[in-house]
């Protein structure tokens, strides 16, 4: 057993009332990759912000390379060659690359030397690591990739040899996030120390070496990787089986309930985000769009629900047309039984800073029921919250607790829940699951099923293939903003891998 | 040359009346790039001419009265931290208040101390920043064009006033040739990302706050020592609130607020010049409506002519470690 980089031993801590980590111990090898699994609010981010030291334990210990050590400010972390990237980046949004690695790190009072040192320096890691980024570019004008990439220059620069990875993935592309994996593997390869927390089981088979399970705040388990699987992980993460893929019966398609024709959308700066696209989706049908993000899917929601601009084309609901200038009333929409769930809970489909039942008729708060004369009915609203909390099991039950603090996965619900239960005819949903849970996945998938087979029309966008099969009764493909084939739910990851990829059907065939 | 002189008299007080608005408006630049808003510039400068008006005549030094103004200066501006920093109140609430106890406390303290009405004592040679002649000014006044620019111009003013031009390249210096300017900035933009590399969020704005009162005591001290021989009440008259104005215009960068309260001052000292005279075309005009135009001006500007003004991204927002 090579040598520990790090030790956790029965560390506590609890915030208030909440015991977010209970007497936990981690060993984490030297030069391996370690993965930290667990649910939203399992207390993997707690538990790396009291050893990057953003929070003090209540009581245990930590050893870093086998010495006992007391970390109580994040500079005590990052002198003990351990470094962070942050879920939410912490970069200076204009800025240089270059000014933001030497934040903090600063060399003297002035910066004539540091801005020298640090030009050479992020030259060597760019060579020995493959980590290239202009450090003369401005960071809000990069892509999330390469920002991330800042993060990890970042720690690299203050020496690190151990290096946290907070849900690394959640805001990349596929290909960024691959090309993330080569990195930290070669990151590895040369010494360093990773641990990486994340909800997706897929990247924790694909590059770790050993992976912790983490459940309501207790370390449940730990597994050499290439021992497990991801059906056992999930379970253990949840607490009881998790169907991975949602048992549904043969679809019962009916009448087409909406019909997208010829629909072209350009963006601000005029460059073809849909190009020429058209399909229809009948009642008891769902139909899934696959395909890279930022191949035109977005645009396509956005118009088809009525808040984009589209150049030409037409969108019907139910045989009638629906406004395509980009002004729709999106109530006269709901009214004619269009449901949509957005794809950006935080800035389309929340108020973060409003309460739960707030939150939960918020678009619907005109509608008779939750009214009495002018005012809210606030004894209707608490009840139909209550009753939405109660179906869709929104974790904490509490309708008057701010939306901002409930996890991503209970968002996601509030924000389903608001736009199922209003019974639509037609369900648009974007990137259904993103940011969510193995257990809620599985809760959600199952909702979408039931919609379905009440008869509802179910357009679903996402760009995780495996919840796009587990749910389609029909796959589209869209890549650079056209639809490029169309497939049943027995089509294979590969064959879709290619259509995503742009690669012509002929060429997939052979 | 009657023409040419009237310019350069213009010229020259447009110089003597942007230097108050200059050094409030880059005192409200240290704070506001470090993320904290400062309404409070106002109050803040008015106590410094108060205390500055009443240290020099009581002890008959204009260096105690600058010291003193300075001191009282950056004690309020350390309240406003105290509030917005450390307690995460409204910075705006605050910075109110601190306008209304500068401008009650400054009457009834002069009143209780010298009964004069809420004056304080007219200041004698050697408790005022006299002006500096620089050398061969008297000689060469007479000399055309030269003559009077660099006499009038250029010689001539207090020491006070080449203070606050010289703070213009130093402030800039600081702001992005100095390790504080660059944390500075970067707490003013995103105060997480400084508190993770290890630095102090509330300690690194403490110190833009103190930058802050230095330089609001400085033009407290220039408005009653300097520009007046003496403190008389509400004597800011706005300035503070123009200066925040002509931030916002410089879009928080040190050069572009030269330009901007230079140009306020011109505005300031045209009006004035132009008052009672007649105008061509359109003739005579009201006195009020000249002493107006300057803050006419200043809407107009601020409404349409300065393109987009992003301010530092978290201004206004206390720093609470995320849980």
């Amino acid at each position: 057993m090579a040598q520990a980089a790090i030790e956790l031993i029965g560390i506590n801590k609890s915030f208030g009332a909440v015991r977010a980590n209970r007497d936990i111990n981690l060993e984490v090898a030297r030069g391996t990759i370690h993965g930290i699994v667990g649910e939203n609010g399992a207390g993997k981010s707690t538990l790396m912000s009291i050893l990057y030291g953003f929070y003090q334990a209540d009581s245990g210990e930590i050893r870093v390379g086998g010495k006992p050590v007391s970390i109580h400010t994040s500079n005590d972390a990052i002198a003990l060659g351990i470094g962070m990237v942050h879920q939410h980046f912490m970069l200076v949004d204009n800025f240089t690359v270059l000014e933001n690695v030497i934040l903090g790190a600063e060399s003297d009072a002035l910066l004539k030397s540091s801005i020298t040192k640090a030009r050479s320096e992020l030259d060597r890691l760019e060579r020995e690591y493959g980590l290239e980024v202009d450090p003369d570019a401005v960071i809000e004008e990069l892509p999330v990739g390469l920002q991330q990439r800042v993060e990890i220059l970042k720690a690299l620069y203050r020496g690190a040899e151990i290096l946290i990875l907070d849900e690394p993935t959640g805001v990349l592309t596929p290909a960024e996030a691959d090309h993330l994996f080569r990195i930290l593997k070669q990151l590895k390869d040369q010494g360093k120390t990773i641990v990486l927390i994340t909800h997706k089981l897929r990247e924790i088979m694909a590059i770790t070496d050993t992976v912790s399970v983490m459940r309501q705040g207790t370390m449940v388990a730990t597994r050499t990787t290439k021992d497990t699987t991801v059906g056992e992980l999930a379970e253990l993460m949840v607490g009881r089986r998790v169907l991975l893929r949602v048992e549904k019966g043969q679809s019962e398609a009916g009448a087409v309930k909406l019909s997208v024709k010829n629909l072209t959308v350009r963006d601000q700066r005029g460059v073809t985000m849909v190009d020429n696209v058209s399909f229809d989706v009948r009642g008891g049908e769902i139909v899934g769009i696959a395909g890279v993000a930022g191949n035109g899917q977005s645009e396509l929601l956005e118009a088809i629900s009525g808040i984009r601009h589209a150049v030409s084309g037409e969108v019907m609901l139910d045989g009638k047309p629906i406004d395509l200038t980009g002004k729709a009333d999106p109530g006269e929409l709901r009214d004619r039984g269009l449901a949509h769930v957005p794809e950006d809970r935080h800035h389309v489909g929340l108020v973060l800073a409003f309460e739960e039942n707030e939150n939960s008729i918020l678009g619907y708060h005109d509608d008779e029921r939750y009214l009495k004369g002018p005012f809210l009915d606030i004894d209707a609203i608490m009840a139909d919250a209550k009753d939405k909390i109660e179906k869709y099991d929104i974790r904490p039950g509490n309708p008057r607790l701010k939306t901002a603090n409930f996890s991503g996965g209970n968002q996601q619900k509030i924000v389903l829940a608001r736009e199922m239960e209003q019974d639509p005819g037609v369900l648009i949903v974007g990137q259904p699951t993103r940011g969510v849970d193995v257990g809620a996945i599985e809760f959600i998938h199952k909702r979408l099923i039931a919609m379905r087979d009440q008869g509802k029309a179910v357009l679903v966008v996402s760009v995780e293939l495996d919840e796009i099969r587990s749910l389609s009764d029909r796959i589209l493909v869209m890549f650079a903003g056209r639809v490029v084939g169309e497939r049943g739910p027995e089509a294979t990851e590969g064959e879709l891998g290619l259509l995503m990829a742009g690669v012509e059907h002929q060429e997939a065939a052979e | 040359m009657d023409m040419f002189n009237a310019i350069v008299q213009v010229l020259d007080s447009t110089i003597r009346l942007s230097v108050p608005l200059l050094l409030a408006c880059l005192a409200g630049l240290y704070s506001e790039r470090a993320g904290i808003f400062d309404i409070g510039l106002e109050g803040k400068m008015l106590v410094g001419a108060f205390a500055g008006a009443s240290a020099a005549a009581v002890f008959h030094s204009a260096l105690i009265g600058l010291g003193t103004a300075i001191l009282i200066s950056v004690a309020f501006a350390l309240v406003h931290g105290f509030a917005s920093i450390t307690h995460r109140g409204n910075q705006i609430v605050s910075g109110v208040a601190i306008n209304f106890i500068a401008a009650g406390s400054t009457i009834i303290l002069g009143q209780a101390w010298f009964q004069q009405g809420g004056r304080t004592p007219a200041l004698q040679p050697g408790e005022r920043f006299e002006a500096i002649n620089w050398p061969g000014a008297e000689a060469i006044r007479d000399v055309p064009i030269i003559g009077p620019i660099y006499a009038e111009l250029i010689s001539g003013h207090s020491i006070l006033v080449y203070f606050a031009f010289a703070m213009v390249p130093f402030t800039w210096w600081v702001l992005f040739r100095t390790r504080f300017g660059l944390r500075m900035r970067a707490v003013g933009e995103n105060p997480a990302a400084v508190d993770t590399a290890g630095i102090s969020v509330a300690w690194l704005r403490y110190r833009a706050l103190i930058c802050t009162g230095v330089l609001t005591g400085v033009a407290g001290a220039y408005l009653s020592m300097v520009q007046n021989g003496g403190f008389v009440k509400d004597m800011t008259a706005g300035k503070g609130y123009i200066a925040l104005a002509a931030l916002i215009f410089a879009k928080w960068k040190p050069v572009n607020a030269m330009f901007a309260c230079l140009l306020f001052g011109f505005l300031d000292a045209a009006s004035i010049r132009l008052q009672g005279s007649p105008l061509p075309i359109i003739g005579k005009v009201p006195a009020q409506f000249m002493q107006a135009l300057p803050y006419v001006l200043t809407v107009v500007l601020l409404a349409g002519f300065i393109g987009k003004a992003i301010p530092p991204r978290a201004g206004g927002v206390p720093y609470v470690k995320e849980r």
